[in-house]
C-alpha cells in the first residue's frame, strides 16, 4: 500500500514540477501573433494593391493563414503561389483570374505638365511613393513604386500612366536552357540546310 | 582524364631551370583540344583605323562612365571621353583623334545582345595624340599617384571580367597582400592573346607587375603560366631575370586560369565561400592588365586598345591584333578574311566561357580577348540533351568541388534555395561539367539561369521588404494622426460639457422657470402618457369583459390606434429634434436622447395595447359565430351561394385548364387545386350548417309539434336547394368525366383524382338531400 502511495506521490510531484515548468515556458517564451502570418507575408510581393480583395498584403496573409485561397495575388503570380504552396504544404492552384492577370512589373509615371496638384494620388499611395504638395506638381519615386496602380483611379485629370519597368542590363539573366535548343534539327535551320545541299 | 603534373613534358623542362616552388593541384579540370596553334604563329598586327568607332560607356563591372564630351566635338587620341562614376567605375578615352558623331543605343558585348549607350567617334585619320604625362621611374611616384594614374587611364581587368584595376591596387585594410599573382595561364582553347603579348612584350608585362608590386608591397610575386606556352615562358624568364618575380610553370589543365584555381595551384589556399582572394591575402591580375598598367604609368597612355585573338576556321588569316577599343567586329573581321558563309556564329571569348554574339556590329571592348569564328565542324551545336545517367563525370571534373548533378536537379526544378545550399554560387561557370556530360545536358546554362533567378528573387525580396517597411510606416503615421484627432475631439467635447454644466448650475440658481422650459417636451409627453395609460386601462377592461358590445370595442380599438399613431408621430418629431440638436446644440443631446427613449417605450406600449385590443376583438368575433348560428336559414343560404360560386369558379378554371397551353398548365393546376380546397371548405361549412339545421329542425319538430307548418315552410326551400346542388354536382361530375375521357395522358391522373373527389361530393350532397327529405317527411308525419 505504501508503495502505491509513494508512486502516486512521486508522479504527482513530477506532474507538478513539469506543469510549473511548462506554465513558465508558455509565458516566458510566448510568441506574439501568429508566426505563420509573418512567413506568408514575407512571401507576398508587398504591392499593397488590394487586388486580392484584402486591404493590403498582411490581411491577405492572415486570410491565407486562416485557410483562405493562395491564388489571389496577381502581382506575385505563379512564383508566389508556388512559394506559398511549398510553405503551407498545400496544392498550388493556378492564379484566380477574377483578381486580375499576372502582368510584367509596372511603375507609375505622372505626366507632370498635366498634374494639377490635387494630392489625391498621394493619399492613395499605400507606400508613400508619391511626392508633392497641394497645388504643386507631384512625382512618383520610381525606385519605391510597386506598380499597384492605386493612384491611377483617383487622378481627376488622368495624368498617371502605368508603364512596364525597364530593368535594363543589370537585371538581365540567362534564360533556362530547358525552353530552347531541345531538338537538334531545330538548330537555326542549319541541319536542314545541310540536308538540302547533300 | 587528368594529366598528372609530372608527365607534362614542358614542366619537366621548366623544373630544370627553376623548381623552387611547390605546385599544387586543384580538383577536377578537363583537357579540351587547345587549338592555340591556329592563332599564335603570327605576331600581333596593328589593323588600320576603322571608319567608325563605337565606344560603349560601360565596358567594365560597376557603374557606367559619365560622358564629358559634346556632340560634334573634336577629340584627340587618348583624350578622356567619359569619367569614372564612383569608386567601382573607370574612365573611357578616345582611341584615335576624330569627331564625336553621336551618342546612340548600340548593341554591346553582352550575352543578352541588348543595346547600351555608346559614343560614336568618326576618326579623322590623323591619329593625333593628346598631351601625355610620361614617367621614367615609377619609383619616384607615390602609391596614391600610381593608383590615380591607373584610374585615370581607365584600366579594367582585361582577362574577361573587367573589374576596375585601380581598386585592386589598394591593399586590403586589415593586412598586407601576401601573394601577388599574375595570371598568365590562358587556359581556354583558341585564345592566344596573352601568349603573344608575353612573347612580344614580356618586359612590359614584367614591369607592369613591378608597378603593381610597388603599390601592393606583397610578400611574393608569382607569374602563373601554363606549360603549353614555352616561348612565352622563356620570354618572361628573360624579362624577369633581374627581378624577384617567380615565373611559375603550371600544368595545362582547364580551368587553371580561373582565379580561385590558380590561387589553389600556386599557394594551396582556397578562397572561402562568399569571400574574395584579398580576404586570404592574395591578389590576382591578368597579364594584359599588367601591360596596360605599365603603359599607363610609364607613358601616361590610357587604355585605348587591346590585343585580341581573331581565330577559328572561318577566318582566313587568324592571329592577334591590337585593336582599338570600339572597332566594330564585322569591320575588323573583314580585314582578315572573314568567311561569313563558313561560320554559323561568332563567339566573344573562348569556346568554354564565351558567349555567342547576337550582333556582328558589336564593338571590341576592354574585356574582348578573343573573337572566335568557328565552322560548323569545329564547334558543332550540342546534340539534344538526354536524360542524366548519373555517371558522376561532372562531379569528377568540377574545379569548385561541387555536386553538379544535384545543382542540375535543383536548378531544373526551380528549387533554388536547395541549389543555394549546395553552393551554387561557388560555381565559376567554367563549363567543364557540360563538356564532359555524356548526355549533353547544358549543365552550366542551368546554373547560370538559376543564379540569375536567385539574384532576381533576392532583389525582389529586398524591394518588397522595403515596400512593407514603407507601408507599415504609413499605417503607423495614419493611426497616429487619427489618434491625435480623436484625442483633440474628446478634449473639446469635455470642455464643452464642463462649460454647459457650469452654465446649467448658474441657471438653476437663478430661476426655475427656465428649467421648466427646458423640460417642456417632457411635460407634453407626460400628458400623452396619461392619455395612453387611460386608453390601455380601458382596453384591458374591455378585453376582460368578453361580452361587451362590438361597437364599443371598435371605438376603443380606433382610439388605441390613433393614440399609437400620435405617439409615433411625436417620436418622429423628437427624433428630428434630436438630429437637429446633435448638429446645433450638443449640450441638449443627452436630454433629448432620454426623452426619445421614453417615448419609444410609450409607443411600444401603445402598440401592444392596440394589438391586444384588436386580438380580443377577433376572439369576440369568433365567439359571435355561435349566436349567429341562430339565424340558420340565411346563413345556410349564404353558404350555399358561396359554395355555388366556388364551384362555378372551379368549373371555369377547369375549363381554362383544359384549354390551357402547356407552360401555363402547371400554374392553372395549382390554382384549380387551391380552389378545390376552397370549394371543399365551403361545402364542409354548408354541410355542417345544414346538419346542424337538420338537428335543430328535429329538435324543433319534437319540441314544437304545433309549428309543423312553419317548419315545413322553412325546410322546403332548403331541400330544394340541396336538390339543385346535387344536380349541379352531378352535372359537374359528368363534365369532368367527359373531360377525363378527352384529356391528355399527363393530365389524366389529376383529372381522375378530381373526378373521384367530385364523386365523393356528389355522394355527400345526395346523403344530405336524403337526410333532409327524410327529416321533412318525419316532420310531415309528425
Amino acid at each position: 500500500m505504501s508503495v502505491i502511495v509513494t508512486a502516486i506521490l512521486a508522479l504527482l510531484g513530477l506532474a507538478a514540477v513539469f506543469g510549473a515548468l511548462l506554465g513558465f515556458a508558455s509565458i516566458r517564451f510566448k510568441v506574439d501573433g501568429n508566426p505563420i502570418v509573418d512567413e506568408i507575408d514575407s512571401l507576398l510581393p508587398q504591392t499593397q494593391c488590394g487586388q486580392c480583395g484584402h486591404p493590403g498584403c498582411r490581411p491577405y496573409a492572415e486570410s491565407i493563414a486562416d485557410g483562405g485561397d493562395i491564388n489571389k495575388c496577381p502581382p506575385g503570380g505563379e512564383a508566389t503561389i508556388q512559394a506559398l504552396a511549398e510553405l503551407l504544404d498545400v496544392e498550388a492552384t493556378p492564379l484566380d483570374s477574377e483578381h486580375g492577370e499576372e502582368i510584367p512589373k509596372q511603375v507609375a509615371i505622372i505626366r507632370e505638365d498635366e498634374c494639377i496638384g490635387c494630392t489625391k494620388c498621394i493619399q492613395a499611395c499605400p507606400i508613400d511613393a508619391i511626392l508633392g504638395s497641394a497645388k504643386h506638381m507631384h512625382t512618383v519615386i520610381a525606385s519605391e513604386c510597386t506598380g499597384c496602380d492605386l493612384c491611377v483611379e483617383p487622378c481627376p485629370v488622368d495624368c498617371i500612366d502605368m508603364v512596364p519597368v525597364d530593368q535594363g542590363l543589370a537585371a538581365w539573366h540567362w534564360n533556362s536552357p530547358k525552353d530552347q535548343n531541345i531538338i537538334a534539327t531545330d538548330k537555326m535551320g542549319l541541319v536542314a540546310e545541310g540536308a538540302n545541299l547533300s | 582524364m587528368s594529366t598528372s603534373f609530372k608527365s607534362a613534358p614542358s614542366s619537366t623542362l621548366s623544373s630544370k631551370i627553376i623548381s623552387t616552388r611547390t605546385i599544387y593541384d586543384f580538383h577536377g579540370g578537363i583537357h579540351p583540344e587547345e587549338m592555340k596553334g591556329l592563332s599564335n604563329q603570327t605576331p600581333i598586327v596593328q589593323p588600320p583605323i576603322p571608319p567608325k568607332l563605337v565606344l560603349p560607356l560601360q565596358q567594365h563591372i560597376g557603374k557606367p562612365s559619365q560622358l564629358i564630351v559634346e556632340l560634334g566635338q573634336r577629340v584627340l587620341k587618348g583624350q578622356k571621353l567619359a569619367d569614372a562614376d564612383g569608386m567601382i567605375s573607370v574612365a573611357l578615352h578616345a582611341p584615335t583623334s576624330g569627331i564625336i558623331d553621336s551618342i546612340i543605343d548600340h548593341p554591346i558585348a553582352h550575352p543578352s545582345g541588348e543595346s547600351g549607350a555608346c559614343i560614336v567617334l568618326i576618326p579623322d585619320g590623323k591619329d593625333e595624340w593628346c598631351e601625355l604625362e610620361p614617367c621614367e621611374h615609377y619609383e619616384h611616384l607615390s602609391v596614391s599617384k600610381i593608383q590615380a594614374k591607373v584610374r585615370e587611364a581607365g584600366v579594367a581587368g582585361m582577362g574577361g571580367a573587367g573589374f576596375p584595376t585601380e581598386v585592386k591596387l589598394h591593399p586590403p585594410h586589415h593586412d598586407k597582400v601576401a601573394t601577388l599573382i599574375l595570371n598568365a595561364a590562358e587556359c581556354e582553347p583558341y585564345i592566344t592573346a596573352d601568349d603573344r603579348l608575353m612573347r612580344e612584350r614580356a618586359d612590359e608585362v614584367v614591369q607592369g607587375m613591378e608597378i603593381m608590386a610597388y603599390a601592393l608591397q606583397p610578400g611574393e610575386c608569382i607569374i602563373g603560366i601554363e606549360d603549353n606556352k614555352p616561348e612565352a615562358i622563356a620570354a618572361l624568364r628573360e624579362a624577369a631575370k633581374e627581378t624577384n618575380i617567380d615565373v611559375c610553370v603550371i600544368p595545362t589543365k582547364y580551368p587553371s586560369g580561373g582565379e580561385k584555381q590558380i590561387i589553389k595551384i600556386l599557394t594551396d589556399k582556397e578562397v572561402p565561400n562568399g569571400q574574395i582572394p584579398a580576404d586570404i591575402g592574395v591578389m590576382c591580375q591578368n597579364v594584359g592588365t599588367a601591360a596596360a598598367i605599365y603603359r599607363a604609368v610609364r607613358f601616361g597612355e590610357p587604355l585605348i586598345s587591346r590585343v585580341t585573338t581573331l581565330t577559328g576556321e572561318g577566318i582566313q588569316q587568324p592571329g592577334n591584333v591590337e585593336a582599338l577599343l570600339g572597332t566594330p567586329i564585322d569591320w575588323l573581321l573583314s580585314q582578315y578574311g572573314f568567311q561569313a558563309n563558313k561560320t554559323e556564329r561568332l563567339i566573344m571569348g573562348g569556346p568554354m566561357m564565351g558567349f555567342t554574339l547576337k550582333h556582328i556590329e558589336t564593338p571590341i571592348v576592354k574585356t574582348t580577348n578573343c573573337i572566335l569564328a568557328p565552322t560548323h565542324k569545329d564547334l558543332p551545336p550540342p546534340p539534344p540533351a538526354q536524360a542524366c545517367i548519373r555517371c558522376g563525370l561532372c562531379a569528377d571534373v568540377c574545379p569548385a568541388v561541387l555536386l553538379p548533378q544535384q545543382l542540375y536537379w535543383f536548378s531544373r526544378a526551380q528549387e533554388y534555395d536547395k541549389a543555394e545550399h549546395h553552393n551554387l554560387f561557388d560555381c565559376i561557370e567554367c563549363g567543364a561539367c557540360s563538356y564532359v556530360c555524356p548526355s549533353s545536358i547544358p549543365l552550366v546554362q542551368y546554373y547560370r539561369h538559376a543564379k540569375g533567378e536567385i539574384k532576381q528573387q533576392k532583389q525582389d525580396q529586398l524591394k518588397s521588404d522595403q515596400a512593407r517597411e514603407r507601408f507599415e510606416a504609413r499605417q503607423f503615421r495614419l493611426d497616429r494622426e487619427q489618434a491625435e484627432k480623436d484625442a483633440k475631439r474628446k478634449a473639446r467635447a469635455e470642455n464643452a460639457a464642463k462649460a454647459q454644466a457650469a452654465k446649467k448650475a448658474a441657471e438653476a440658481v437663478d430661476a426655475g422657470t427656465e428649467t421648466q422650459a427646458n423640460t417642456a417636451s417632457d411635460d407634453t409627453t407626460d400628458t400623452k402618457k396619461v392619455a395612453i395609460q387611460a386608453a390601455l386601462d380601458r382596453s384591458k377592461e374591455k378585453s376582460q369583459a368578453n361580452n361587451a358590445s362590438k361597437p364599443e370595442e371598435v371605438i376603443d380599438i380606433d382610439a388605441l390606434k390613433t393614440a399609437w399613431d400620435k405617439t409615433q408621430a411625436k417620436l418622429d418629431k423628437m427624433h428630428d429634434a434630436l438630429d437637429d440638436a446633435k448638429v446645433n446644440n450638443p449640450d441638449q443631446v443627452d436630454k433629448l436622447t432620454r426623452a426619445v427613449e421614453k417615448n419609444q417605450m410609450r409607443v411600444t406600449q401603445a402598440k401592444q395595447a392596440w394589438q391586444k385590443a384588436s386580438a380580443s376583438q377577433n376572439t369576440e368575433a369568433e365567439t359571435k359565430i355561435e349566436p349567429a348560428a341562430e339565424a340558420e336559414k340565411p346563413d345556410i343560404e349564404a353558404l350555399t351561394t358561396a359554395l355555388e360560386k366556388a364551384q362555378s369558379k372551379l368549373d371555369k378554371m377547369q375549363d381554362a385548364l383544359d384549354n390551357a397551353q402547356p407552360e401555363q398548365v402547371e400554374k392553372l393546376t395549382r390554382a384549380v387545386d387551391k380552389n378545390k380546397v376552397r370549394v371543399n371548405q365551403a361545402k364542409q361549412a354548408w354541410e355542417d350548417a345544414s346538419a346542424s339545421q337538420i338537428a335543430k329542425v328535429k329538435i324543433n319538430a319534437e319540441a314544437v309539434t304545433e309549428a309543423e307548418k312553419q317548419s315545413d315552410i322553412t325546410e322546403q326551400p332548403d331541400v330544394e336547394a340541396l336538390e339543385s346542388a346535387l344536380d349541379k354536382a352531378q352535372s359537374k361530375l359528368e363534365k369532368m368525366q367527359d373531360a377525363l375521357e378527352n384529356a391528355q395522358p399527363e393530365q389524366v391522373e389529376k383529372l381522375t383524382r378530381a373526378v373521384e373527389k367530385n364523386k365523393v361530393r356528389v355522394q355527400a350532397a345526395e346523403n344530405a338531400l336524403k337526410a333532409a327529405t327524410s327529416a321533412t317527411k318525419q316532420n310531415g308525419e309528425q
